[in-house]
């Protein structure tokens, strides 16, 4: 028998283990191994008192389906423990997780500072919505560090990115523009949706709310709609007097103060005390079943997206159609050394590649591929492919498209997991079709 | 809330309601290097129903200022303070592991003042594992790790934190670490590991006690929690299943419903 004095390690469960059990007591639960899907829209109270107590917030529990519903939760504290969360909120999708993130951080007369690379309909809430609201934003490009320091206003209350741009693929600099957000003594709101935790974990880069559209990788499907946000729960907001509707007493309850009362889940809780009660983007719990049947199989899936990506990497850059390639795994990327950093599990399945022969070569592009799917979406684990600047981009103006890093012969592509030949082979159909007009206008 | 002790700031939670001097005092102590937090889903529940809660951060701790006390009878002199400082010449105390320890020699040391005693995962010692106690105190951050890991159940291991969408270990992690991990839990540790007065304190104690325990509980284990229990004299002993040490977030509605019987009944509030 060895004497060698055996070293302390904690077993909590690891990532592949959350991704099937995390959030979920079966004993609690009348043995059901599944995740009950609670088809409810509201819950038996035992008495007034316990009434009065859920609504008060003295206890924990369900009232209606529009606050949380036992299926749902099973979700967000999946994701919230996948992400190193303390707490999470899932919404009927992922622009109304930036919505209510937004809405819970910011009033009236409050600015942001916004990563200028991101969905487009992400942009036009920024651009167009928000100001509606009283909130204005400034755009920075990605890439620009410093940028996003000079933008900051005496009233900026948060930093807002994508980690990884949508679609051109430049990297924000998350560390560095964390430190810069929290020596304004604001928080940096991140939406990780292209890298799910599997990729990175943004609160480990100094990020303190994390957003994704689950419609994408997290369930995979492609059947459900669904977003979360994640509270980090390191994010201090009694530190200044920036955030008086997180660290004041709240009417709406009793006089509650949210930074006092929940701390490292404060943001949370007044997301959901607030927001959910306000707004209402409940997710059903239908949809946080089906992505939950999506998370089971996480790690696998990712694994699988990005060597397919990283083939479809070099089979692209190789190709006598292809102008340009930008995905965050090729050699030639600029941001590949941070990429490298952030994203060591692999750098995602989504590729920017541009097409010779411009717009018009990709219209025939897309309009010839027989297996991957034209469509407005991302993170399927089917293959897909979009044209941005007439589709996801297409309400930008030029001007807007430009400052976006975006450019007509750009072709958005989301690697799926089927055989990586079967991709290959279905996009020389579409190349061949794209040099089919060139020639025919050379002649 | 926030008023001063020994010269120094403390921050008390008053559970969302406005400190009222008419209303009856129960003090909520935590344990080694947490902070109020972890006694939300009980506080809010008597501060609703005629009692002045005050769930505190110890000296250096959460939001409280100045530093850690470092021994169990400093911070049971400090919990008799802290009576004073609200302006109460008596409480109901109720402690969470090294919290049982505080509250234990308090009650031992000011029996007039403490009118009930509710012990959480207590024992009357709690040794601490010679490693975890030096990576606690050279601020190594496997401490809390390792804590949250003893300190959840096998249950408790998977979440289902009774508040929709918090979760438990995550949230336990980020509250051992929001403060210097050498200057609070490395600090807690020791002063758990130096106290050898529990099983005496505990003989002297003549108020209504509770002590819930929990048969996962690795860190204060049943046995033990019963060994002190039976010291004191017509202590209620209240055991729950499948739960670790952590049970007033693992089991909060049982914790709650068991102690808002113990304290109401023993300790009536002030009735609107």
């Amino acid at each position: 028998m060895s004497d060698k004095k055996k070293e302390l390690k904690p077993n909590t469960y690891k990532f592949d283990t959350l991704s099937l059990h995390a959030g979920y007591q079966p004993h609690k639960n009348a043995g059901s191994r599944q995740v009950p899907i609670y088809q409810t829209t509201s819950y038996l109270f035992d008495d007034v008192d316990h009434a009065a107590a859920l609504f008060n917030l003295e206890r924990g529990g369900h009232i209606y389906s529009r606050i949380s519903n036992p299926t749902v939760g099973v979700l967000e504290e999946r994701v919230a423990s996948l992400e190193g969360g303390t707490a999470a909120l899932a919404t009927s999708s992922g622009m109304s997780a930036i919505f209510l993130t937004v809405m819970t951080l910011c009033e009236a007369g409050d600015h942001l500072v916004v990563s200028s690379q991101l969905y487009g309909g992400t942009v036009n809430l920024f651009r167009l919505t928000l100001p509606k609201f009283g909130i204005k934003c400034t755009f920075v490009k990605p890439r620009d560090t410093e940028g996003f320091k000079k933008a900051i206003q005496k009233n900026t209350k948060g930093i807002f990115g994508e980690l990884v741009g949508n679609p051109g693929n430049e990297i924000m600099n998350m560390p560095e523009i964390a430190k810069i957000a929290h020596d304004a003594g604001i928080p940096l709101m991140v939406d990780a949706t292209y890298q799910t935790p599997y990729l990175c974990k943004p609160f480990e880069h100094g990020a303190d709310i994390v957003i994704h559209s689950l419609t994408k990788w997290m369930a995979g499907h492609g059947s459900s709609m669904a977003g979360i946000l994640v509270e980090g729960g390191k994010f201090d907001w009694m530190q200044n007097d920036k955030f008086p509707t997180m660290t004041k007493p709240y009417e709406g309850y009793h006089g509650l103060s949210f930074a006092e009362e929940f701390g490292p889940t404060a943001f949370t809780m007044k997301a959901r005390a607030e927001g959910m009660r306000d707004f209402g983007p409940c997710l059903s719990p239908q949809n946080a079943w089906n992505v939950l049947q999506g998370i089971e199989t996480l790690s696998v899936r990712m694994k699988k997206h990005c060597s397919n990506a990283e083939e479809m990497v070099k089979y692209l850059s190789n190709h006598e159609s292809v102008a340009w390639v930008s995905h965050p795994s090729a050699p030639n990327h600029p941001d590949a050394e941070l990429a490298n950093k952030l994203l060591p599990n692999g750098k995602g399945s989504m590729i920017a590649f541009g097409i010779k022969g411009g717009k018009d070569a990709g219209v025939a592009f897309i309009n010839n591929v027989k297996l991957a799917s034209h469509l407005a979406n991302v993170g399927d684990t089917r293959t897909l492919v979009i044209h941005p600047a007439s589709g996801t981009h297409s309400q930008m103006d030029e001007a807007t498209l430009k400052f976006a890093g975006l450019s007509h012969d750009m072709i958005r592509l989301s690697v799926g997991i089927e055989d990586i030949d079967d991709i290959k082979n279905d996009f020389e159909i579409g190349f061949r079709a794209a040099r089919k007009p060139r020639l025919v206008s050379n002649q | 809330m926030k008023f001063k002790v020994n010269g120094h700031e403390v921050f008390a939670s008053t559970g969302g309601r406005p400190f009222d001097k008419k209303k009856p005092l129960i003090i909520f102590v935590h344990g080694s290097g947490l902070t109020h937090m972890t006694w939300v889903l009980q506080t809010r529940y008597f501060a609703f129903h005629g009692y002045n809660s005050l769930a505190v951060d110890l000296p250096g701790h959460g939001l409280s200022s100045g530093k850690s006390l470092k021994s169990i009878e400093e911070m049971a002199d400090w919990v008799n303070n802290v009576i004073d400082a609200v302006g109460h010449k008596e409480a109901s105390l109720v402690g969470h592991s090294q919290g049982c320890l505080v509250t234990v020699e308090c009650t031992s040391r000011y029996p007039d003042k403490i009118k009930t005693l509710s012990l959480m995962g207590g024992a009357g010692a709690i040794p601490m594992n010679p490693e975890l106690l030096s990576l606690a105190e050279n601020n190594d951050p496997k401490a809390v790790d390792l804590m949250m890991d003893w300190a959840h159940g096998p249950a408790g291991h998977f979440g289902g934190h009774p508040v929709p969408g918090l979760y438990h270990i995550n949230t336990g992690t980020m509250l051992a670490k929001s403060r210097t991990i050498q200057n609070t839990l490395g600090v807690d540790f020791r002063a758990c590991d130096n106290y050898k007065n529990g099983f005496e304190a505990a003989k002297k104690i003549k108020c209504p006690t509770l002590s819930i325990l929990a048969t996962d509980d690795k860190m204060c284990p049943v046995k033990e929690g019963k060994k002190l229990a039976s010291l004191i004299d017509g202590s209620q002993v209240d055991i729950i299943d499948n739960c670790g040490h952590m049970m007033l977030l693992e089991e909060a509605d049982r914790v709650l419903t068991v102690l808002k019987k113990f304290i109401t009944t023993n300790y009536p509030p002030l009735s609107s």
